[in-house]
């Protein structure tokens, strides 16, 4: 933990990487994480204060996601946070599959990251298509 | 794998030999996560409606409440877990020690108010 000494030479990292689909996927997996944990938190911790709080801090919390504005916080809020847990989802499954020691071919492994974005897209945009068709 | 050198053993050198416990505790909670957050997503997205007396009387019930309570568990863990890896990998100096208190006072304060909320309707009923 001893601090760093910038005059040092640094291993190669991000920056000398030529981006694919796989790091994309694991920066991903650590950003929703983040996130949720944070901003995801926060939201569902203050909806469940709100119901057990009674009609008014409901109508509060109600107002700022869903009234102020059009309802535009709920929307960018609601929409990213669903796409992030789709994405932490499907990114948390391949790394669980990645831990058996499966799935690391140059290949596969480009494919399975690729899929995980097709899902997390996939399962967003059915989530709201229920939520608005029902 | 040698025990080291007396003196290293002294000073306690070598892993903390924790490390396989929070790896594994780190995906039990990541299988478990999943299980809950499906039922959440899909028990929220099948509300009749998201006013006041509907959500009420939905957290009030012991098969909602319970299951709230294990997915904050689950995932609150899960995620403090989530945050020790980041705070470690980025923070290299005395500020590590300080964000790693900090998310636990975030993860057991917020967990908390939430495990308190759900209890709080589930035992109070649908009625304020």
């Amino acid at each position: 933990m001893a601090l760093r000494n910038s005059a040092r030479p640094i291993s190669p990292h991000l920056q000398v990487y030529k981006w694919g689909p796989h790091m994309l996927v694991s920066i991903l997996h650590r950003v929703t994480g983040v996130g949720m944990s944070t901003v995801g938190a926060t939201v569902l911790v203050w909806w469940l204060a709100a119901i057990a709080g009674g009609e008014g801090a409901y109508a509060t919390f109600r107002h700022v996601f869903v009234e102020w504005a059009g309802g535009a916080l709920g929307y960018v809020i609601g929409i990213g946070l669903t796409l992030t847990f789709f994405q932490h989802m499907a990114s948390g499954i391949r790394h669980l599959v990645m831990d058996t020691g499966a799935g690391f071919e140059l290949k596969r492994n480009k494919m399975a990251a690729l899929a995980t974005m097709i899902v997390s897209v996939t399962l967003t945009v059915l989530f709201w298509l229920y939520l608005g068709f029902k | 794998m040698g025990t080291g050198t007396s003196i290293g053993r002294v000073r306690g050198l070598g892993s903390a030999k924790e490390g396989a416990h929070g790896w594994l505790h780190h995906r039990m909670t990541a299988g478990s996560n999943f299980l809950l957050m499906t039922w959440f997503m899909i028990s929220i997205a099948r509300l009749p409606a998201y006013d006041f007396v509907t959500v009420r009387s939905w957290l009030s019930s012991g098969w909602v409440a319970l299951p709230m309570v294990l997915l904050i568990l689950s995932v609150f863990s899960h995620f403090r877990m989530g945050l020790q890896t980041v705070i470690e990998d980025y923070q290299h100096d005395e500020s590590r020690i300080v964000m790693l208190v900090l998310r636990n006072v975030w993860a057991y304060g917020l967990g908390a108010i939430a495990i308190f909320s759900i209890l709080k309707v589930a035992f109070t009923g649908a009625a304020v």
